[in-house]
């Protein structure tokens, strides 16, 4: 039956796609609409039951006598070697506490999201046939993901992986006339790779290191069964790589990371995602904010039995996403396109969620996953209402004033941005503040004050971009052209409920994963289920013993810089504007640093991608190939033959019968002497 | 005499039935034209039975060949055997195992789809260009099939013939020069391997063989391709130098020039730039395979050793090809030199794979080999269908074609994400297990190549935006014809396979593997008696 999650959306992408191809008229557009939805609701429903049949499991035996999962196989996909290095990946799906999770987010928000494009793109006329195709991708999409988050093996996650990667840079040149849209998928697309690049060396090591040890392995419970064979195995790097040991897990987890920093939009490789937001705006807010980014986070997850046995690897994803965290939330303050705020506050909370699982906090990454798709998602969809009333204006300077006219879209990015911002009682609060929590009260981890103070101060900056977005945007003197002024209105039902839906998710959400502390405060006797239902699979450290005072003292100290950054943006951009500008040439500096983004894209571009482009031309390919190889050594020997034909060999045949014998004698002197001697 | 059935002589069938069609297409023109001094028989009428043989090809080796193959045997299979010079142990020695199977299967799946890709293409003598094409898919065949070493070399060779004149005859303004060019480049390798291939026949001899040019007498033979052959050279310990390493480095420079290996490969980008786009497509398609083939079925079981001692230099040029190919490619400003030197990366994984010397590593490179022939061979027809439409390849005079021709955009988007190996089509899958074999070999090989698939996705792609997407600038293309029936059904049927062996490559993999692995315990059994041999050799201290 699991097959039957992924196959919904999969089939109607087909039939739309080849439709596309091979039938000149395109479907109609009711037609495609309802399959495409449909599809994706089938999903949601089968999800449900699945989650039914799981919860119905009966507890196993013993805690080792294996975890409670669903598993559908299909067929051997790729299956060579027998014995000690059998490599054989099956197509089969695996539905436990984890994929039910992501199943819901990407199939329950993913439908509200497909709902909502509907009535998005009927607005949008620029590219005629094109709601097919677009529900084509979509749909598609959604089938890479849930086989991403239902992978039983390596490999077959790893196909999710790609075809989410796909269908990405298929839905963010969506518009492909305009040559930065392409662009801007290619960009996505190459820098991804280079995190899959970790990812396949990641499986070809971890499998080969299995397979050393008697115990070949490409499926998650296979690996985890038998990963006790390599968990204390060390390695010695080489040389260049400063020498020295390190051990194993490290080493693996640190490959698998790779691919989720390119996925998930973390420093280093970071610079595709606010590109990405050239997408037509459904795709930011499905796969650009809810879904496809988070699939990084779901990965390291989904490996915790590995991150656990790999403290190494653990510092790196810790600081990495602490690093990232603050440098995207920096970002995110100077921003002037709306959708460049939230594509950078998106990676921003990516870092939180890396952040939460660096620390071995696992259920909370996932639990900030969940109430960040639910925010995020409604903050897209919201501005992206705004975007569809101004006619395609993004840039907050020339929007402005537009609470009147939009009341409902007013009230919703409120309170996407209270949530976001970690305003009680919103489930951002309730997120947020346990990772936190699990940075502060992790002794364990090197340098985690400092992470605890960066992550403290993201929380500002993201309260103090959210809030500038939000009074740029809605409040003061409206600066769009009179014209445009008198047809601002609210969307339409088709756009407005599932942001309504999404909205009270956005403010109830965290009930489902009510962290321990709150729940006993408010005497709900489930507090913490999500934790719970997931340690079913996941690594869950034992608690440490929490005093409640020091509780109290982080949520104050949190609320507090939340509200200073909430304060510094009501001061600049809503009260006393004129302050900001007034300030500004003092930072002027700082103000163009961050809105050129620090320059990273140019210092890649200059540093990587053009030296290389010129050593493959003037070097390889003009030097190499058609110089050294072509002229010289080919034609060359060519023409040597000739010329040696044109001055040795023509005197040789000569005609003079006496030079002739002459050479005849010679040789054949020399064979009886050869033969002789 | 007994007549060559179809129960007793399959793979004869297939192998002849296209030269026996094109041999009377040819003798039956000849006389309408006495009887009618017209050229003979319409062009329409060539064109129909030719495309009619091909398709019966293409389905007498489905029937007769893929259904008759047993995966669970080791060995050739459907062998025949007559003898023609016996007395110099040459025989016509035809069979298949696994990895013939699928490159024979190969050639007759594509060669109908070239034809009905030049169905329009060929304006000058199309009869000749019908005959030739016939002429090369036996001759093609025939080399894929031989188990004698001297029918492999004449076929090798006869091979050359008919695709010098569609070079030579159909292609672009400077065909003489790329048709010479190829002929030159694979004519050298081929006089050494001759070279190599009669000492080989010699020494089998002297150790106390038959004089036998078959591959299974000779490869089989207990002593011959172990260091005995050393003992001409007898430097022991040192197997750089013996007489088998000097064999191999012979036939690997001939097979490894038609791969190619870098850097003896700059014949191919000239070859296809100028060759018509049937000739493209079975010269990236077909023939570079039969370089990968000959290393597969001569080199490796003839002299084990001197492969495995070779290996590691083999797996360096390999990943030089799929870096230089890779590089080079993404600075090309024509179509066909892109896909050409994209050829070079992707046969480079071909040679890592066959170089990992484990099942995983032979196994995929077999599947890619076929991969390659299908993704690489339908971007050569996609550029071919532009190439008709604007008499030009140069990537910047296109742009912005998904408007005009969204089925193209569609079709050419499918087959770059299979040449990048984007899983769920079929270049994943072989691209994943070179990987895994080349990991097994030496994990700083596999990361290395591994990097070739992040490069392939950037010329690729960036190729691919400069011709799809953007604005649509120039005005010629504005009144561009999207695909017509004739070539969306070319490509429907090129698609097909490249998405079942995404999606269920098991059934390839479990005819291929039993072959490639009764290759490996070969090599195996032979170093090890090899190694016996050489220590009877050593003088007692």
């Amino acid at each position: 039956m699991l097959r039957w999650i992924v196959f919904a959306p999969l089939l109607t992408s087909l039939l739309s796609g080849a439709g596309l191809v091979l039938v000149r008229r395109p479907m109609a557009r009711g037609l495609v609409v309802t399959l495409s939805c449909s599809s994706v609701l089938v999903s949601f429903v089968l999800s449900a039951i699945a989650f039914a049949r799981l919860v119905g499991l009966p507890e196993p035996e013993s805690p080792s006598g294996g975890s409670l999962i669903l598993v559908d196989t299909l067929y051997t996909w790729v299956g060579v070697g027998v014995g000690s290095s059998a490599f054989s990946a099956d197509l089969a799906f695996r539905f436990d506490a984890l994929s039910a999770v992501m199943c819901f987010v990407v199939t329950g928000v993913g439908f509200l999201i497909h709902v909502y494009a509907v009535g998005y793109m009927r607005s949008d006329t620029r590219e005629d046939g094109g709601l097919q195709r677009f529900f084509c991708y979509f749909n598609l999409f959604t089938a890479s993901m849930l086989v991403l988050v239902l992978a039983d093996n390596l490999l077959l996650m790893f196909l999710g992986w790609e075809g989410v990667g796909l269908c990405s840079y298929l839905l963010i040149g969506f518009w492909y006339s305009e040559t930065q849209n392409a662009y801007a998928g290619s960009k996505a697309f190459i820098v991804n790779r280079i995190g899959d690049f970790g990812f396949l060396v990641g499986i070809l090591l971890l499998f080969w290191s299995m397979a050393e040890a008697g115990t070949p392995a490409v499926s998650f419970r296979a690996i985890e069964a038998n990963f006790g064979s390599i968990a204390a195995q060390v390695v010695t790097l080489p040389m260049w790589l400063g020498g020295g040991e390190m051990g194993l897990p490290t080493l693996i987890a640190l490959c698998f990371f790779v691919g989720a920093i390119g996925k998930s939009a973390q420093l280093p490789l970071y610079v595709w995602l606010p590109d990405a937001m050239a997408g037509p705006t459904p795709v930011s807010a499905l796969i650009h904010a809810a879904t496809l980014v988070t699939a990084g986070v779901y990965m390291v997850v989904r490996m915790s039995f590995l991150y656990e046995a790999a403290p190494g690897a653990l510092v790196v994803v810790a600081w990495t996403g602490g690093a990232t965290a603050i440098f995207a939330g920096l970002l995110a303050t100077a921003q002037n396109d709306v959708k460049k705020v939230l594509a950078y506050s998106t990676v921003s909370q990516l870092g939180y969620m890396f952040l939460a699982a660096g620390c071995g906090a696992y259920t909370v990454a996932i639990f900030h996953l969940v109430t960040h798709a639910f925010f995020k998602a409604l903050l897209f969809m919201a501005l992206g209402a705004v975007i569809i009333a101004a006619h395609h204006e993004q840039d907050m300077r020339r929007l402005g004033g537009l609470r009147k006219r939009l009341k409902a879209t007013w009230w919703v990015t409120l309170i996407g941005v209270l949530a976001i911002s970690g305003a009680p009682p919103l489930s951002g609060f309730f997120s947020k503040d346990e990772i936190l929590a699990a940075v502060y009260f992790n002794q364990d981890l090197p340098g985690h004050a400092a992470l605890f103070q960066m992550g403290l101060l993201t929380g500002g900056l993201t309260a103090f971009s959210m809030f500038r977005m939000l009074f740029v945007t809605f409040h003061g003197e409206t600066r769009l052209p009179r014209a445009r002024r008198v047809e601002l209105h609210d969307p339409g039902d088709l756009m407005l409920w599932p942001m309504y839906i999404l909205a009270s998710l956005a403010v109830f959400g965290a009930v489902f994963g009510m962290p321990q502390f709150w729940g006993d405060r408010m005497q709900m006797l489930d507090s913490d289920s999500l934790g719970h239902f997931l340690a079913t699979v996941v690594a869950v450290r034992e608690p440490h013993e929490i005093d409640p005072i020091q509780v109290w003292q982080l949520v104050g100290l949190a609320l507090a810089v939340s509200i200073a950054g909430f304060g510094a943006a009501y001061v600049l951009y809503l009260s006393r504007p004129r302050l900001a500008d007034r300030l500004s040439p003092a930072f002027v500096w700082l103000r163009v640093a961050l809105e050129r983004k620090f320059w990273v894209d140019e210092v890649y571009d200059t540093l990587l991608v053009r030296p290389l482009v010129v050593f493959a031309d003037r070097i390889l390919y003009r030097g190499l190939d058609v110089g050294l190889v072509d002229r010289g050594l080919v034609e060359g020997s060519a023409k040597s033959v000739w010329v040696l034909a044109q001055r040795g060999l023509k005197h040789v045949q000569s005609g003079l019968v006496q030079a002739y014998l002459l050479v005849v004698v010679a040789g054949t002197l020399a064979l009886l002497a050869y033969w002789i001697g | 005499m007994t007549v060559p059935t179809l129960a007793t002589h399959a793979i004869t069938c297939v192998v002849f039935l296209p030269f026996a069609a094109g041999l009377s297409l040819l003798v039956v023109s000849a006389f309408a034209s006495l009887l009618s001094r017209s050229q003979g028989l319409p062009k329409i009428v060539w064109q129909v039975v030719a495309s009619a043989t091909t398709c019966l090809t293409f389905l007498l080796s489905a029937v007769a060949l893929w259904g008759r193959f047993d995966p669970e045997a080791t060995g050739y299979q459907l062998v025949e055997r007559v003898a023609w010079l016996p007395e110099y142990g040459i025989h016509y020695f035809v069979g298949i195992d696994g990895i013939s199977l699928v490159l024979v299967m190969l050639t007759t799946f594509l060669m109908p789809i070239v034809l009905l890709v030049s169905w329009k293409e060929i304006g000058r003598s199309p009869r000749a260009y019908l005959f030739f094409m016939l002429f090369l898919e036996t001759a093609i065949l025939g080399a894929f099939v031989s188990l004698n070493l001297f029918q492999f070399y004449l076929l090798w060779e006869v091979v050359l013939i008919p695709m010098y004149f569609i070079i030579g005859i159909w292609g672009g303004p400077r065909r003489i020069y790329a048709a010479t060019k190829f002929f030159l480049f694979t004519q050298a390798g081929s006089l050494l391997m001759f070279v190599a291939m009669l000492v080989v026949y010699r020494l089998n001899y002297l150790q106390g063989g038959a004089l036998n040019f078959d591959l299974i007498a000779v490869a089989g033979f207990p002593t011959v391709g172990i260091p005995l052959l050393q003992t001409i050279v007898p430097v022991a310990g040192a197997p750089w130098w013996s007489t088998q390493a000097w064999l191999f480095v012979a036939f690997v420079l001939a097979f490894g020039i038609k791969v190619p290996l870098v850097p003896f490969h700059t014949w191919l980008p000239d070859a296809h730039v100028e060759a018509p786009t049937g000739g493209s497509v079975i010269l990236a398609g077909v023939l570079l395979k039969l370089g990968a083939y000959g290393l597969l079925r001569f080199a490796l079981p003839l002299f084990p050793v001197a492969a495995k001692d070779f290996a590691p230099w083999m797996l360096g040029l390999a990943l030089a090809g799929i870096v230089y190919g890779s590089l080079v490619a993404m600075v090309q400003k024509d179509l066909k030199r892109l896909v050409a030197y994209s050829s070079v990366a992707h046969m480079g994984f071909v040679l890592l794979g066959i170089f990992s010397l484990n099942l995983q590593g032979l196994t995929g490179s077999v599947l890619q080999m076929l991969n390659h022939g299908l993704s690489t061979g339908s971007l050569f027809v996609l550029v071919g269908f532009l190439y008709a439409r604007r008499q030009t390849r140069l990537i910047a005079d296109f742009g912005g074609l998904a408007k005009p021709m969204p089925v193209f955009a569609a079709f050419f988007g499918l087959v770059v994400m299979s040449s990048i190996g984007v899983p769920v089509l079929n270049g994943f899958v072989g691209e994943f297990l070179i990987l895994l074999g080349a990991f097994g070999a030496n994990p700083w090989v596999a990361v290395v190549a591994t990097s070739g698939v992040v490069l392939a996705a950037a010329y690729m792609l960036w190729m691919y935006r400069r011709v799809v997407f953007g604005p649509l600038d120039k005005p010629e293309n504005r009144g561009l014809m999207d695909l017509d029936l004739r070539e969306r059904a070319a490509l429907v049927l090129l698609v097909i396979p490249i998405v079942w062996i995404g999606v269920h490559p098991n059934p390839l993999l479990r005819r291929i593997e039993p072959s490639v692995s009764l290759l490996l315990q070969s090599i195996e059994l032979r170093q090890l008696q090899g190694e016996e041999a050489l220590a009877t050799l050593e003088p007692a201290p």
